[in-house]
């Protein structure tokens, strides 16, 4: 039943997903080297298909002028193929860098891409002439000739080692030029892995949510890592490099953009019989948008508004759920499972696996094991009315 | 060609000397064989099975992986088959196969008759297919190890694996590992000790070479991941804590110690694949290798980075800068040295004539696709580059790139160069260039995707990914070509079959090769050189005659002999003059008893089954006995004063082949135990509290003294046993005295503890005292072997020599467990002053 639900639910992922957040959302694409920007303000989501559709068709355009001019070029079939390919890749990807950090990491990716090309194409070329170049003399095969060792003192030695501190220097470089923002500065926002969901946690305004970080633009933002079970490892290509979640360590990471946005993030560490399944978003956001959703997430979770949602609250409190889920402002303050207090806020169910919509909530209440077995979470045998009921109430908890 | 050409053939006469080296036939007596040509023979295609295996496991990810969201496998499933993949490709093939080859090949190379120690040979054949086997057996049992070949902890650990899953991996990789240690202990003293005469260092062939610095590579890698992986069965088994962070452990112990070996262990599989390429290139381009001193150095350089890159496998974890820059530098250095060996390659085909043999092509397609997954190995270093593609397909492709393309050409190379030397007859050309085909383009359709699909955001060890990501073309395309691939590898099999049977003889020499296996018939005889040859040349058959060095009679002394035992002559390190005689052993089936032994005891284990595993250790104990005892009955040469050639059978300190096994093995032990000091410190550093009360910190001073005294006995024993008049009473007598101090010192050591014992649970502490005390046992327990041994050999009344060098033995383990036991007392003893 809820693989059906999973299906349908797959292309309002799409629509809702991607940009659908933000009132106010500025979009970018990078291709290599060169920048193509836009801007659109989107306001409702009857424009999100729109925008969609404008987004793609520039992010495509821009590539394809660069592949074809580079390719041009330098006339090398597979840089070229390659090229291509990495240019109408997806633009959530570490090769369309939308944070400091992000753009470091493709800088040197482009640079090391092109060395790397010269030198194959070089090394390849002086093989397959080597292989079928006419020779003139028969030289004995055992007499030294003269200079013989040179191509290994120049090409094998020199000509490498120059390469490599060039490259070391630069990487060493783009290292030490990672962000480390103080704490004092930054936005403090704490990440903790679980099997197979983050939990997200705001110290300073004591809001507790889970598999979506939303974050400020344009101020930085420092990320505190922990783990509760096994190692995970918390990545967003467009944003940042990845960190693990390490066991008795808190890592940190800094994510600073000023681009407002919905960035895909994954568990990048095998974590267990889910690991595919433990994705996570981050909601870049303008400051007062973000500091409205710090006010709302801080509140208590609203009060049933009627008389089936107080129905739903009473089914949530009397079954096993409590011993999991805690609702801040109910006796319900488990803590083995995500905060549900502010639910229906959240874009996502079950760690970025499916959209929040009532029907994927029903079929993951009734029966997670079935989409993504081995979660923690068992099924329920709840009677039809209980389950409409729960529905209702967790969809009010906005 | 025969470099023994023009010997008057006088020793024919004698019919015993085929006898003496003819192996039994018949599947039941066969287990007993012991030559270095059957055994590694049984490695190669014992492996060759498990690369089969381990190619259908990835062909079932493929499919799996063919379209996102598929339903083909199940999480757990393909859990279970990446595990298995990679464990199996990595322990199970790769570094066997090369072992294999290395055991049958070797010493056909260097002139030898067989392995220095044939029935140690068979004993590592037995626990790579019982470990190899028991890993497999998780199948049956239906508890599959998955949590990846790299078993981080604490997923691997119990509370996250329950059930015997990672048992069954940690338990069959421990045999496997000692089998990697033990054919490694071989090759070492093989190459160093066993050159034919004239055969000096600098004529050694490059893949001689090679395996040298690998084997000397598995000795200081696998024996910190034999740490690693018992104290994982410790935490495991016993409720240890190494590895637990609330408990002053640490997981990123296990990931040091992993990497430790786990870097390295990519050389020690790339460095023979090298060495292969080296000779493969000089045969095939008809020119003797290029820079030959800077590719050997390049090896060894090699060898020695390559100890100290592990880090960036660890970039992400949150290490300092300082750390990674270091790292970041080594990892770039290492390629400098990959690069002067691709530069020796190419100038060498350059400069010569080369042929379009398949074996050829697999060079050239090695050297392309080598060079890319050199590249992407640089990028790697880089550590912003690092942390976005950690983890993730990038990755994926580049150790495909190194490992495929960088080993397993080569290794396709060598099979088209050696096989027809092995089984007598040619491969066949035309089905040869459509595997070359087949191998190479469904390689890189398989893999080249993977580089993009891993930058555009596809994690590793995922059983299934979002359509959104958009990365299922690739993956298609990366189906596809692993189809290709495993064709290719059918019609490689299929050519094998065919031409084992049916195929054209090769001859002696079917390429005009430089080296001494071409001078022997195909396949070679059992004692690979009924006439030892005489070196002069680093290409030894391209060498004209008339420049050949004479053989004289230490040479001639071994013509068709001797002819009522086995031997082969042992020779100097450095430029191979002839020394002694080694006796080498006939068939027994005593090797194979400890090896089963040791298989029951961790199936055992893994069954919790624990009477069964004292009974294991009990058919251990009988199966060295019987060993050992045997070992002893046939000495009668050594007893009655034979020599061979003029050269002596019964020696001992450096000129033993005993001498340098023990060593050897003293290296293989002190490695072990320079790894738990250091994990001890690294958990010290790292731990807030440490011991965790200070009431249990050991009176360690006391036995520590008394070790150091310990030391100067030992090393005042090794020093009388090594001088040539020394009088059997007195050597006796020391070792001892060194026996009953070893034992007393470990009787105080129990004292010590006795009234607070470490309870591994509580703490990483206990834990690591519980290791240290274990491995001081084990210590013991070797030297008291053998100590009890050369008591024997005296009370039966040896050969002066090797009783000599039983004592010198038995000093050496005498030393190292007093000075290991004195550096760990002093690690102890630091908690007491800090």
């Amino acid at each position: 039943m809820s693989g059906a639900a999973s299906g349908r639910g797959r292309g309002a992922a799409r629509s809702r997903g991607r940009y659908g957040l933000a009132s106010r959302l500025r979009s970018g694409f990078r291709g290599r080297g060169r920048r193509w920007e836009l801007e659109s303000i989107v306001q409702d989501s009857g424009d999100r298909s729109e925008s969609d559709r404008l987004l793609r068709s520039l992010a495509t355009t821009g590539a394809t002028v660069t592949a074809r001019s580079r390719a041009s070029r330098l006339g090398l079939v597979l840089a070229g193929a390659a090229l291509a390919l990495a240019a109408c890749g997806p633009d959530q990807s570490m090769l369309s860098p939308m944070g400091a950090n992000a753009s470091r990491a493709a800088g040197l990716w482009w640079l090391m891409f092109w060395i790397g090309v010269v030198v194959w194409v070089l090394v390849t070329a002086a093989t397959l002439y080597a292989l079928v170049r006419r020779r003139r003399d028969r030289h004995d095969p055992l007499t030294a000739r003269r200079w013989e060792n040179a191509p290994l003192v120049w090409g094998g030695i020199v000509l490498p080692s120059v390469v490599l501190v060039l490259l070391t220097g630069v990487s060493i470089d783009a290292m030490r030029h990672r962000d480390h923002p103080d704490a004092s500065q930054a936005t403090v926002v704490q990440v903790i892995g679980h099997q197979w969901w983050w939990e997200v946690r705001y110290p300073e305004r004591d809001v507790v949510t889970a598999n979506e970080v939303h974050v400020p633009a344009g101020r930085p933002v420092r990320l505190e890592l922990t783990t509760a079970d096994v190692i995970h490892s918390f990545w967003v290509p467009a944003l940042a490099g990845k960190i693990d979640l390490v066991p008795g360590r808190s890592n940190t990471l800094s994510i600073n953009t000023d681009r407002p946005g919905v960035y895909e993030g994954r568990c990048a560490e095998f974590c267990g019989l889910q690991h595919a399944k433990m994705r996570f978003r981050v909601v870049v956001e303008p400051e007062s948008s973000f500091q409205d959703w710090l006010a709302a997430q801080g509140t208590s979770a609203a009060e049933p508004a009627d008389d089936l949602a107080a129905r739903g609250r009473q089914v949530f409190l009397s079954a096993s759920c409590v011993y999991c889920h805690t609702i801040r402002g109910t006796a319900a303050v488990g803590s083995v499972g995500p905060d549900l207090t502010h639910l229906a806020s959240r874009d996502t169910l079950a760690a970025g696996i499916m959209p929040n919509t009532k029907g994927h909530l029903g079929g993951w209440i009734v029966d997670p094991q079935q989409v993504k077995p081995g979660a923690r979470m068992p099924s329920s045998d709840l009677p039809p009315d209980d389950l409409q009921a729960l529905l209702a109430y967790l969809g009010s908890l906005a | 060609m025969s470099l023994t050409q023009g010997v008057p053939d006088t020793a024919a006469g004698q019919p015993d000397f085929d006898g003496v080296w003819r192996n039994p036939r018949g599947i039941w007596r066969s287990l007993s064989v012991v030559s270095h040509k059957p055994v590694g023979s049984r490695f190669m295609i014992t492996a060759g099975l498990f690369f089969l295996v381990g190619g259908i496991e990835a062909l079932l990810m493929r499919v799996q992986l063919a379209r996102p969201e598929n339903r083909f496998l199940d999480a757990q499933t393909y859990n279970d088959l990446f595990t298995m993949h990679g464990t199996t490709m990595m322990f199970l093939f790769v570094v066997p196969f090369i072992e294999g080859l290395a055991t049958y090949l070797l010493p056909v190379q260097l002139g030898a008759r067989d392995q220095p120690f044939p029935r140690f040979n068979a004993f590592n054949y037995w626990c790579y297919l019982f470990g190899g086997v028991l890993l497999y057996s998780s199948f049956a049992a239906a508890a599959v190890p998955d949590a990846g070949w790299f078993a981080y902890v604490p997923l691997s650990s119990n509370p996250y694996s329950p059930g015997p899953g990672m048992d069954f991996w940690l338990w069959g990789l421990a045999l496997v590992e000692l089998s990697g240690i033990g054919a490694a202990v071989e090759i070492l003293v093989l190459t160093l000790r066993m050159r034919a005469p004239g055969m000096s260092l600098a004529r050694m062939p490059v893949f001689a070479w090679a395996m040298l610095t690998a084997s000397g590579l598995i000795v200081l890698a696998f024996t910190p991941l034999l740490v690693a992986t018992s104290m994982l069965e410790f935490d495991r088994l016993l409720g240890a804590t190494f590895f637990v962070a609330e408990h002053g452990g640490s997981p990123l112990l296990w990931q040091h110690l992993f990497w430790i070996f786990g870097h390295p262990e990519v050389y020690i599989m790339f460095l023979p694949a090298a060495g292969i390429v080296s000779q493969v290139v000089q045969v095939h381009a008809r020119q003797r290798l290029i820079g030959y001193p800077f590719v050997v150095l390049a090896f060894v350089l090699t060898a020695v980075i390559s100890l100290g890159l592990w880090v960036h496998h660890m970039f992400t974890t949150g290490l300092p800068p300082l750390t990674m820059s270091f790292f970041t530098a080594a990892s770039m250095t290492i390629a400098i040295a990959s690069g002067i060996q691709v530069l020796a390659w190419v100038a060498t085909i350059w400069l010569g004539r080369p042929r379009f043999t398949v074996a050829m092509m697999f060079v050239v397609g090695f050297i392309v696709t080598f060079v890319a997954g050199g590249i992407t190995g640089v990028m790697v270093a880089s550590v912003p580059f690092d942390q976005q593609v950690h983890d993730t397909f990038f990755v994926v492709a580049h150790f495909h790139y190194v490992l495929i393309g960088g080993v397993v050409f080569p290794l396709f190379a060598a099979l088209y160069h050696w096989l027809p030397k092995m089984i007598g007859r040619r491969l066949h050309q035309r089905p040869g260039v459509v595997v070359f085909a087949l191998v190479f383009v469904g390689f890189h359709l398989t893999f080249f995707p993977m580089h993009l699909a891993g930058m555009w955001g596809m994690v590793r060890r995922v059983y299934t990914y979002d359509p959104d990501l958009g990365i299922g073309g690739l993956n298609l395309v990366a189906t596809v070509g692993a189809f290709l691939l495993a064709a290719g590898v059918l019609v490689f099999v299929i050519d094998l079959v065919v031409a084992w049977r049916r195929g054209a003889p090769a001859g002696r020499d079917p390429w005009a090769g430089d080296g001494l296996e071409w001078g022997v018939p195909s396949p070679p005889p059992s004692e690979n050189f009924s006439r030892i040859p005489v070196v002069g040349s680093r290409y030894p058959l391209w060498q004209p005659e008339r420049d050949r060095p004479d053989r004289d009679e230490r040479a001639r002394g071994f013509d068709r002999a001797p002819a009522d035992f086995r031997a082969s002559p042992t020779t100097s390190i450095l430029l191979a003059e002839p020394e002694a005689a080694v006796h080498l052993p006939t068939p027994t089936f005593w090797p194979l008893v400890p090896a089963l032994g040791l298989a029951g005891t961790a199936a055992a284990l893994i069954a919790q089954a624990y009477p069964v595993a004292v009974a294991g250790l009990v058919v251990v104990a009988v199966g060295v006995v019987g060993w050992l005892r045997r070992n002893e009955a046939e000495r009668w040469p050594e007893r009655s004063g034979v020599r061979v050639g003029g050269l002596p059978l019964d020696v001992h300190g450096t000129r033993a082949i005993g001498w340098w096994g023990a060593m050897a093995t003293i290296a293989v032990l002190a490695t072990a135990g320079g790894t738990i000091l250091a994990s001890y410190h690294f958990l010290q550093v790292n731990a807030t509290v440490w011991p965790p009360a200070p009431a249990q910190r050991p009176a360690a001073a006391l036995p520590a003294g008394l070790l150091a005294a310990l030391v100067l006995a030992a090393a005042g024993a090794l020093w009388l046993g090594t001088r040539a008049q020394i009088r059997r009473r007195t050597a006796l007598a020391v070792l001892a005295v060194l026996a009953a101090a070893g034992l007393a010192a470990g009787a105080l050591t129990v004292g010590t503890y006795a009234a607070a014992p470490p309870a591994p649970s509580r703490h990483a502490y206990d834990s690591m005292v519980l290791l240290v005390l274990v491995f001081q046992a084990a210590l013991v327990i070797v030297a008291l072997v053998a100590t009890g041994l050369a008591f024997l050999r005296a009370a039966a009344g040896g050969p002066p020599g090797r009783l000599r060098l039983l004592v010198q033995v038995a000093a050496g383990y005498w030393a190292l467990t007093a000075a290991w036991w004195a550096l760990a007392s002093g690690s102890l003893y630091v908690v007491l002053v800090g």
